[in-house]
């Protein structure tokens, strides 16, 4: 018997994206508040029932083995939720501010969610694309939704057209897995591969799979599309393409090279080692010289994808576990960046350029004091989370016998702390171009501020979500 | 119990964090209710753990709360362990707390930082009780480095005075070579036993005597006797003995609650409380404890010494302070730890009521702390008065007070010890009693007695403190009396202890003394034919005639001997060697180092150079971002040929 | 009958050939769309010939599902095409030069 109902999470969220589509068409303009409610009520409900039907231990299998809950997913799914709710919550003032077109915002992003988690859920190289598909797909629409702005389309037809590059490698390489091993499913090609470790064919095809998910990433030299669609794309897009995606990126890397290709660990931790190294050096020397702010951002997010990796190439439990932490801390981080953006940004007014931060300390002491933590965690330093995350993950490395890497890698963390206090000092100490205070809705500054607490707690409390990770790994 | 023991730290910290963050909305008044509150029921709770424990079944509460990290094999946790040495710890540092933050309503009355004040005692306790109950080395750091933060905070409180932050650096500096002192001695327990644990280290600490360890090429250390030798450094700074002493008479600038809290009562005795905890530990290392017992011996002797020629009321207290710190170290030298952790208990309580009682005296002197310029006060501040003889008696170990008991059973410990040192270290706690006896005089005679040396406008407004300073005052008094005579029988010669402990037995002094001992009223009696009495009463009678009756002996002897004057008001020249060498000495060297090294080399090669070319690399890397989707697609398509290009290399 | 690699070679081939399409090309962004679809073709003809050789389906399953998908990837490459020459009034890709650094 199959058992569906470990899908009800997806089917519900399926059911409530067509609903409120529908639903969106038929209420006047002015209640298009009833879109912004029922999205973040669907999410929390999807959320609720992904926990109800998850396996109290080890995995379960539906759809033919097409789809699995293992803990792995478990986790990456909440978080990709809670993650959605904080970004829709950030993102509906700038919307409404901005007539982008409402209803369309909330159904892209949820269907998006949506493949998030058949991605995160997938045990076949199908369902894997498929939700690779509907993610991508929504993405691209959602870069263009800014209609009557020219960035915006550039933006879209940019990353439309890399991404389907980038499909198009994913879906070749797997079809050279599928012709080397004869089968979609992860587990009968890691069985096929553990008898024949040496299969050329499927190892070819590594390569191309790799080269999709690192696209996917925005792992250098795949980047280029990330500094121009952060720029184009709305702020609220932005925020959205930066933060849950990550998480999901994780987890599909986990599912190809893990799952299913952990016999070839030797040939993609090579793959992984040029990815890790060039994003990270990439991402935090270009990031220096830019001077809007959702750009440096942008390669900032470049160099944090170059961490993630570096846990997954290590290729062990600790690795994977520190990597899947340093994921989900980052889509906080980055979820809080793009936030006080947001909140800052008015009707007219966009936040673009790293001096439109002037002064924000006396406009807004609490969003000044809450975007310093945020852009100290990003940086590494303690008591934060993100010091925690990049310790874990060089841990592992070290542990890989890759100290040279971790050096590395640490030495150009130390040029990218730059950057990041470079926008604290004109927080703090330089005088505001214009000093009306910043001011937002009440939800949205209990929101950020917890988001920018949040970072400490897990810095000092590491464990909250790192046990979760641990025993993500363990079985 | 688990959650009565996370409770109890946790309480005053969210005092701190009230009194600290919304000091301002609180105001003054909701914000000392805030840090009292806090305070009281820590102490409440260790009141509860005092008595489960006492009457339980001796059980040990050691539990790991919350795993912090697991790093390459070794965890990084929070956990307590409550046994009866921590309970005692707790209660103590909880009581002497909730006093000292009564008394500071009455004492910082005035000072605009109140509420600071009051954040940064609740934060010390908090800190202070993480370290008592602590289960590992890690939270003991953790502790003992936060405990001395708020110390250097509190040092420096008044942050407009120079002097103030002069001791607040001393105090800082000096801390920082007994900490590095006791990470590394951390660090070796690490590595030779591979945890951070109590119990775990202990347990695997027999395996390690014989081992040893080439520090220097060629040469073998044992390794237990330099682990302990680099804990008792630790130690030795927290607890100021010779010659990190230094700093201790400086803290004397930070406002007087916290000398009596921080800097007499609970954390200098951290230190100690260390040293009885590992004692596991050091009881391998014969080496090890006659290194503790010398240091601690000098520090009891030379310190008192200082006290005599001290004019401050407060710096008099501290000297004192830092004598019986030594003999406090001087028990643990000898095995008696229990007999340390006796003394510590008792000396925090008649110390702190030195100290308040000091501080009453200042409040009412409108700051002047000269004693030279007191005299007389008896009939102005009765209840300061007799309540500073109480400690006065108590401190010199007049027989049936507090004092006595515990400072009676460190000598008796001392003259039962084998160990190499202990001849010598007997001699110096027997002068040491001489000592303590004539300056502690010389200052109460000083002060409360003879003519009165201060102005007119002075005597207007003088008069007795008001009840929060008062009170505590009194609080403080009856266990200064009753407490050591109440406690000995139990916590020196009973099994009070039992494994919180442990004695070797070829060192247990105390049970060598616990043979003979037969009730309290016995103990006095018996200390009423021993030398100590003898020099105690001398000491005292010779305060009395000098000050009171022949101040000539004193010039006299000030011309006669002025060396040994200068030698002891210059405190035998620690300070100005440190200024002078140290200080100095790093001063000249530093400054080559920076205008070669850091200047020309780092700053002007390295730094500037580094982030110059990182910034042309930077400008130039971005035009490879130029715009067009051709070359991106052709930058991916670069890429997937490395991909290919390894998948080449590897197969 | 043909051997596998011959299928797998002209796949091959008219995968290289839609890469080339899509960087070498500075004109028109139309054939970048058209060159997308050939890819995916070239794909689709890798799976059926894997699928045939193997005489397993799921790879023509699949290649059911990469149709489907390659639809709502055009329609919505088109979209997007739209929207870009309302508001710049060119398909150019050369002029898509605005985001860059």
């Amino acid at each position: 018997m199959d058992n569906i109902g470990l899908a009800t999470g997806e089917i519900f969220l399926l059911c409530a994206i067509c609903v409120i589509l529908i639903g969106d068409l038929f209420v006047s303009e002015n209640r298009r508040q009833m879109s912004y409610l029922l999205s973040q009520l669907t999410l929390v409900i999807t959320l609720i029932l992904t926990w109800v039907v998850a396996p109290e231990t080890g995995s379960a299998t539906a759809f033919g083995g097409s789809f699995v809950m293992d803990p792995m997913s478990k986790l990456c799914k909440s978080w990709i939720l809670v993650v959605s709710i904080g970004v829709f919550l950030y993102s509906r003032d700038y919307i409404n501010a901005r007539r982008i077109m409402n209803g369309e915002y909330y159904t892209l992003a949820l269907s998006g969610v949506l493949g998030m988690m058949i991605m995160v859920s997938s045990s076949t190289m199908l369902t894997l694309y498929l939700g690779l598909e509907l993610l991508s797909l929504s993405l691209y629409a959602l870069v263009a939704l800014n209609r009557t702005d020219e960035k915006s389309s550039e933006a879209a037809m940019k990353y439309f057209v890399l991404g389907a590059l980038a499909s198009g490698a994913l879906l070749y390489g797997i079809s050279m897995i599928y012709g080397a091993t004869g089968s979609l499913h992860f587990d009968v090609i890691a069985a096929k591969l553990g008898e024949d470790s040496s299969s050329t064919a499927a190892v070819f095809g590594l390569a191309f799979v790799v080269v999709g998910i690192a696209f996917k990433f925005g792992a250098a030299p795949f980047h280029m599309w990330v500094p121009d669609v952060y720029e184009g794309a709305p702020t609220s897009v932005t925020l959205y393409i930066s933060s849950a995606p990550k998480i999901a990126a994780f987890a599909i890397s986990m599912r190809f090279l893990v799952d299913g290709l952990e016999t070839a660990h030797a040939s993609w931790q090579g793959m992984l080692i040029i990815l890790s190294v060039l994003s990270i050096v990439i991402g935090n020397v270009i990031a220096l010289a830019q001077v809007s702010i959702k750009r440096m951002l942008a390669y900032s997010t470049i160099s944090h994808v170059g961490f993630i990796l570096m846990g997954i190439l290590a290729g062990n439990d600790q690795g994977y576990s520190a990597s899947m932490f340093y994921a989900i801390t980052y889509a906080l981080t980055s979820m809080g960046a793009f936030g006080i953006l947001l909140a800052m940004g008015r009707a007219g007014v966009e936040i673009n350029l790293l001096t439109d931060l002037r002064g924000l300390f006396r406009r807004n002491p609490v969003y000044a004091a809450v975007m310093m933590v945020l852009l100290v965690s990003m940086a590494g330093v303690p008591p934060t989370v993100g010091f925690y995350a990049k310790l874990a993950v060089l841990n592992a490395v070290v542990q890989a016998d890759l100290v040279w890497l971790a050096v590395l890698a640490v030495v150009f963390s130390v040029v990218g702390a730059f950057y990041y206090l470079r926008v604290i000092k004109y927080m703090f100490f330089d005088e505001p171009a214009e000093t009306q205070p910043v001011d937002s809705s009440l939800d949205v500054q209990v929101g950020l501020t917890i988001n920018g607490a949040a970072m400490i707690l897990f810095g000092v409390f590491p464990g909250l979500i790192m046990a979760a990770c641990v025993a993500a790994f363990a079985g | 119990m688990k959650l009565l023991y996370i409770l109890t730290p946790l309480a005053p910290l969210c005092g701190a964090i009230a009194a600290g963050f919304f000091g301002k909305k609180l105001g003054r008044v909701n914000s000392h209710r805030v840090t009292i509150g806090g305070v009281g029921i820590a102490f409440l709770f260790s009141l509860i753990a005092l008595f489960a424990n006492l009457s339980g079944d001796g059980s040990v509460f050691d539990e790991t709360i919350y795993t912090w990290m697991i790093s390459g094999g070794i965890t990084f946790e929070v956990g307590f362990l409550v046994d009866r040495l921590t309970v005692v710890m707790m209660t103590v540092v909880t009581s002497v707390s909730l006093m000292v933050h009564i008394y500071t309503i009455g004492y910082m009355h005035d000072d605009p930082g109140y509420q600071r004040f009051f954040s940064y005692i609740s934060l010390f306790t908090f800190a202070m009780l993480m370290l008592v109950m602590a289960n590992n080395f890690m939270q003991l750091f953790f502790g003992w480095e936060a405990v001395g933060l708020v110390s250097y905070l509190l040092i420096g409180f008044w942050y407009k005075k120079p002097t103030a932050i002069f001791a607040n650096l001393k105090a800082f500096l000096v801390n920082r070579v007994g900490d590095f002192g006791f990470l590394l001695g951390i660090a070796a327990v690490l590595m030779y036993t591979g945890t951070l644990n109590y119990g775990e280290t202990f347990a695997a600490a027999p395996e390690l005597v014989g081992q040893t360890m080439e520090l220097f090429p060629g040469t073998a250390w044992s390794v237990l006797t330099v682990t302990c030798i680099c804990l008792f450094i630790g130690a030795m700074g927290k607890s100021a003995q010779i010659p990190l002493h230094v700093w201790l008479p400086d803290s004397m600038e930070g406002p007087t609650p916290i000398s009596a809290l921080i800097h007499a009562a609970t954390m200098v005795t951290a230190g100690i409380f260390m040293v009885a905890r590992m004692s596991p530990l050091f009881e391998l290392s014969e080496t090890a404890l006659s290194f503790v017992l010398i240091i601690g011996s000098l520090t009891a002797l030379l310190m008192g010494l200082v006290g005599i020629v001290q004019n401050d009321i407060k710096r008099v207290v501290a000297y004192s302070t830092l004598s019986q710190l030594g003999y406090m170290t001087v028990a643990l030298g000898a095995s008696a730890y229990s007999a340390a952790i006796f003394h510590l208990m008792t000396h925090a309580f008649f110390k702190a009521l030195l100290f308040l009682a000091a501080g009453s005296v200042i409040i009412g002197m409108h700051h002047e702390q000269d004693i030279r310029k007191m005299g007389g006060l008896k009939k102005y501040m009765p209840i300061t008065y007799w309540t500073s003889l109480i400690g006065t008696l108590a401190l010199i170990g007049f027989p049936g007070f507090s004092g006595f008991f515990s400072k009676d059973a460190i000598i008796e410990a001392v003259h039962g010890s084998h160990i190499t040192g202990s001849g010598f270290a007997y001699i110096c706690v027997l002068l040491g009693v001489f000592i303590t006896a004539f300056y502690s005089f010389r200052m109460f005679f000083l002060v409360f007695h003879g003519k009165e040396r201060f102005d007119e406008h002075t005597r207007e407004h003088l008069h007795e403190s008001p009840k929060v300073v008062t009170v505590p005052l009194i609080l403080l008094a009856i266990p200064s009396v009753i407490l050591g005579g109440f406690t000995i029988g139990a916590m020196l010669f009973g099994d009070y202890f039992g494994n919180a402990i442990y004695v070797a037995e070829q060192h247990d002094v105390l049970a060598e003394l616990g043979s003979h001992y037969h009730g309290a009223l016995n103990f006095v009696l018996h200390g009423l034919q021993t030398p100590p009495f003898y020099l105690a009463a001398a000491g005292t009678l010779s305060a009395g005639v000098i000050y009171l009756y022949k101040p000539e002996i004193a010039e006299w002897f000030y011309k006669k001997f002025g060396f040994v004057h200068r030698l002891l008001d210059n405190k035998y020249g620690f300070d100005d060697f440190n200024q002078k060498v140290f200080a100095g000495g790093s001063l000249r060297i530093a400054d080559k180092l920076w205008s070669v090294g850091d200047v020309k080399l780092i700053d002007g090669l390295m730094v500037n150079g580094t982030a110059n070319s990182i910034g042309l690399f930077s400008q130039f890397a971005r035009k490879l971002q130029s715009g067009y989707l051709y070359h991106y697609a052709f930058a991916m398509i670069i890429g997937l040929l490395a991909m290919l290009f390894i998948f080449i290399f590897t197969t | 009958m043909i051997p596998l690699t011959h299928y797998l070679t002209l796949g091959a081939i008219l995968f290289g050939l839609s890469i080339a399409g899509i960087f070498l090309n500075r004109k028109n962004v139309i054939i970048i769309l058209m060159s997308i679809e050939l890819m995916l073709l070239a794909v689709n003809m890798n799976f059926v010939a894997f699928s045939h050789f193997l005489g397993d389906t799921a790879g023509q399953v699949f290649v059911f599902f990469i149709l489907t998908v390659a639809a709502a990837e055009a329609a919505i490459g088109l979209a997007i095409l739209v929207v870009l020459f309302r508001n710049k009034g060119t398909i150019n890709v050369a002029d898509l030069d605005e985001l860059q650094g």
